[in-house]
């Protein structure tokens, strides 16, 4: 019987058909994704990652809201030019408290994964505003609602109480004092902010947008204000994860 | 499910009773859920659920007091009573939202060439706008269209009515309640932030509701098939179901913040998130925008050529290798990136060797003209589909062509994955879904022809142009930002400005848009022509139409 009359057995039999199709169909998925759960490169640990402050997840998800991650790609490849103009190639340990990862798939606007540190906070929140005050040739649009939309705080200890559940490692402690926290990283002047330093070392704390108020704005500039600085690459041992 | 016994009182049936239970339950959990609300968006969504719930209700109650005792029979003097109910619904909506789609695509288009356009308000911005478009265009328009025509097909090749009695309407609506969920949440800022999967949890549970339904109603029709093949195209729809309800189980677990909130945190993270995104998007890429639509390519060219398939080895050989070596080709999107090397070079290997089973299927449509290639001339519907699989056949050579690596370190990131996409979308799905819905709609609505065979060809002239400046316009402004990224002075230093690679798109945005509006006028034509078949086309004559015959 030649296999053009065998394969008949599957022309005739729906369930077999299906059956087949998902035979054929979960090979290439289990050999590319299973792996990456436990080979070292992966789920390496490098000093300096933390989990976000409440003010940065905050942002984060203002990030996400707006779809920045359609023209912002948040991952440096490992090409001379890219590591020149952006710094250090990204590490898969830098994305690793990201629920969903934001690497995009399009630079409309340049990399954002190092841009932490890169511009002043007054440069970030005119831009956002108005990104064509201070280059007139891009095509960004405008964010001015961000700075006159207040942060609704209250509900961010349940935003790290659902990130806890999907592996971030957020302590009782944090998690206690979030609405504190994400006021404390807002106000350089509030009462919470050593005790907020103790709980997030060498996070930036200040009034991200000159305005008493915390706004979304604030969260958001935080956030790119991050993005990229939690390793000390001159401390970074790209060896280690080789075999 | 009709009662076979002629005295039989009129009742209402499991499934209308079942259904309309089911429904007025889930309008209780909406009003729980809008009452108990977090934010707007969600209580804004469970108005929607509960008012829709509601109207569904009536609907099966208001079709139950003017329907006879017996629900419609399976068999009208010995010939299948086909129900294109739902289909002609899908049809409609399909047209609709594929205008919707390019509409909102155009705009887009115009808001990167004159970025005053975003007007700076949160729902005009490009970044909660684009997730509409490309929705529109792939779940909406094209999502609609294969519901059509796979109901269509399965009816047809079968030679039986579609399985269900409420069912096959319940995937229609309840999938397009689907998009509406899913549209607005992107206005309103909800949003996944996975690219093309987008709509949160509550919109990806309902999604899949309606999409086991969908398969369920497939198959079944499978089941009750009155031929011994399973029809070729059927493979392809089924493997589309399958796999997309495997696809969108595998990328969207989620663990939402509150039960009565719009956002949730996805459960993979970094990586691992990447890797299921892009498993999750290319083969949306694969089973969504590809098998689905071979699935109409394989019905609707040898029926509008009046040919049979040129190899049935080859559609066999065709199906199997492209299912399964497309599913491998995810990480091509991650070239470069934190994932492994391995991973990605599998990716690569996997999306050279696609090409193959793709030209394999291409072939097969192609040479479906063999002795008819002359009502190229004649036929512009026909003309359409063919030129839709030459299209494809275009865009799966350039796709394996991107997935090499040092090829993608230059386009990944750029523009030209932009032009690849919409020459994929705008010359292959779209057009073999207009020829599609040109072929649909007089069988649907009895008419003998289309109000105008002209129009169709005004149709696709205009897009094809529209096509052709869109898709080199990217390739012209992503090449050229690609290398001015990585351009150096003889000093040895980056050459370009990041801002300055931008401000050299700006005449290549203007002629992408042009493009695009000519598409979309395109379709506005198709949309008319449609329109008038519908309306004062001439009724067919009774005479059956000679089902198609088994492939051997």
């Amino acid at each position: 019987m030649s296999l053009w009359v065998r394969h008949q057995v599957l022309e005739k039999n729906s369930i077999l058909l299906i059956i087949g199709i998902l035979l054929v169909i979960t090979i290439g998925g289990v050999v590319e994704i299973a792996p990456l759960f436990y080979l070292k490169s992966t789920i390496e640990k490098v000093e300096g990652m933390r989990p976000y402050t409440p003010l940065e997840l905050a942002g984060r998800n203002i990030y996400v809201r707006e779809g920045c991650y359609l023209c912002h790609s948040q991952m440096i490849r490992t090409t001379r030019d890219e590591v020149e103009r952006y710094g250090h190639y990204s590490l898969a340990a830098e994305s690793v408290y990201d629920h969903p990862f934001q690497w995009g798939s399009k630079r409309t606007g340049p990399d954002l994964a190092r841009v932490g540190g890169k511009y002043s906070d007054e440069w970030q929140v005119a831009h956002l505003v108005d990104p064509r005050s201070l280059v007139p040739q891009s095509v960004m649009p405008g964010y001015p609602f961000l700075a006159s939309t207040e942060l609704e705080p209250e509900s961010v200890a349940e935003h790290m109480r659902t990130n806890r559940v999907v592996g971030v490692p957020y302590g009782d402690d944090q998690i206690e004092h979030a609405v504190a926290d994400l006021r404390a990283q807002a106000n350089p002047d509030d009462p919470g902010a050593g005790a907020f330093q103790k709980r997030y070392p060498k996070a930036l704390a200040r009034n991200f947008d000159g305005n008493p108020k915390v706004t979304e704005m604030d969260a958001l500039v935080a956030y790119l204000q991050m993005l990229g600085t939690l390793i000390d690459f001159k401390l970074y041992d790209d060896k280690a994860n080789l075999r | 499910m009709g009662a076979s016994n002629p005295v039989a009182p009129k009742a209402l049936t499991i499934g209308e009773g079942g259904l309309a239970l089911a429904l007025a339950a889930a309008a209780l959990v909406c009003l729980v859920g809008a009452a108990k609300a977090q934010d707007a968006p969600f209580a804004f969504h469970a108005y929607l659920g509960a008012a829709a719930s509601v109207a569904a209700v009536f609907a099966i109650f208001n079709r139950y007091f003017s329907r006879g005792p017996q629900l419609p029979p399976q068999q009208i003097g010995g010939k299948p009573n086909y129900q294109l109910g739902p289909i002609k619904l899908a049809t409609a909506l399909g047209v609709f939202w594929g205008i919707a789609g390019f509409l909102v695509g155009l705009w887009l288009a115009l808001e990167l060439a004159w970025p005053a356009l975003n007007l700076d308000f949160a729902f005009t911005n490009f970044g909660r706008l684009r997730p509409l478009h490309t929705s529109a265009v792939i779940f909406a328009f094209g999502g609609n269209v294969l519901i059509a025509t796979s109901f269509y097909v399965v009816q047809k090749t079968g030679r039986t009515r579609i399985a269900g009695d409420l069912a096959p309407w319940f995937v229609v609506l309840g999938y397009n309640f689907f998009i509406v969920i899913a549209g607005t949440g992107y206005l309103l800022g909800v949003t996944q932030a996975k690219e093309y999967a987008e709509p949160e949890w509550y919109a990806d549970l309902w999604l899949t509701i309606v999409w086991v339904v969908y398969l369920l109603v497939f198959l079944g029709t499978l089941m009750k098939r009155k031929e011994p093949h399973i029809f070729v195209a059927n493979w392809f729809y089924l493997a589309f179901i399958v796999t997309i309800a495997v696809l969108h189980l595998g990328n969207n677990p989620a663990v939402p913040v509150s039960v009565f909130g719009s956002k949730s945190y996805v459960v993979w993270a970094g990586v691992q998130d990447a890797m299921f995104q892009w498993w999750y998007g290319h083969n949306a890429v694969g089973f969504f925008l590809t098998a689905g639509f071979l699935g109409i390519m394989y019905y609707f060219v040898p029926k509008r050529a009046e040919r049979p398939i040129y190899s049935y080895r080859l559609s066999i050989v065709h199906f199997w290798a492209l299912i399964f070596l497309y599913i491998w080709a995810g990480p091509h999107h991650l070239h470069y990136t934190a994932l492994p090397d391995w991973a990605q070079t599998l990716g690569m290997t996997f999306s050279i060797m696609l090409w193959m089973p793709s030209w394999g299927g291409m072939v097969n449509g192609l040479m479906t003209l063999s002795g008819a290639w002359d009502k190229l001339r004649t036929d512009p519907v026909l003309r359409m589909l063919v030129v839709s699989v030459a299209f494809y056949g275009m865009a799966t050579f350039e796709g394996p062509m991107m997935s090499i690596k040092v090829v993608n370190s230059l386009s990944h990131y750029t523009d030209w994955t932009i032009g690849h996409v919409h020459s994929g979308a705008l010359g292959w799905v779209g057009f073999v879904s207009f020829g599609a819905v040109y072929c649909l709609v007089p069988w649907l609505w009895g008419r003998k022809q289309l109000y105008s065979l002209k129009l169709v060809n005004w149709h696709f002239w205009i897009a094809s142009i529209g096509i052709v400046l869109y898709v080199s316009a990217m390739w012209v402004s992503g090449i050229l930002q690609g290398l001015m990224w990585r351009a150096y002075t003889s000093l040895g230093f980056l050459e370009y400005s990041f801002i300055e690679t931008v401000e050299a798109m700006h005449p290549f945005y203007v002629i992408r848009a042009l493009g695009g509006a000519l598409f979309l006028i395109g379709a506005l034509i198709m949309a008319y022509n449609l329109w008038m078949t519908v309306r004062v086309g001439e009724a067919e004559a009774a005479a059956p139409r000679a089902a198609l015959q088994p492939a051997e």
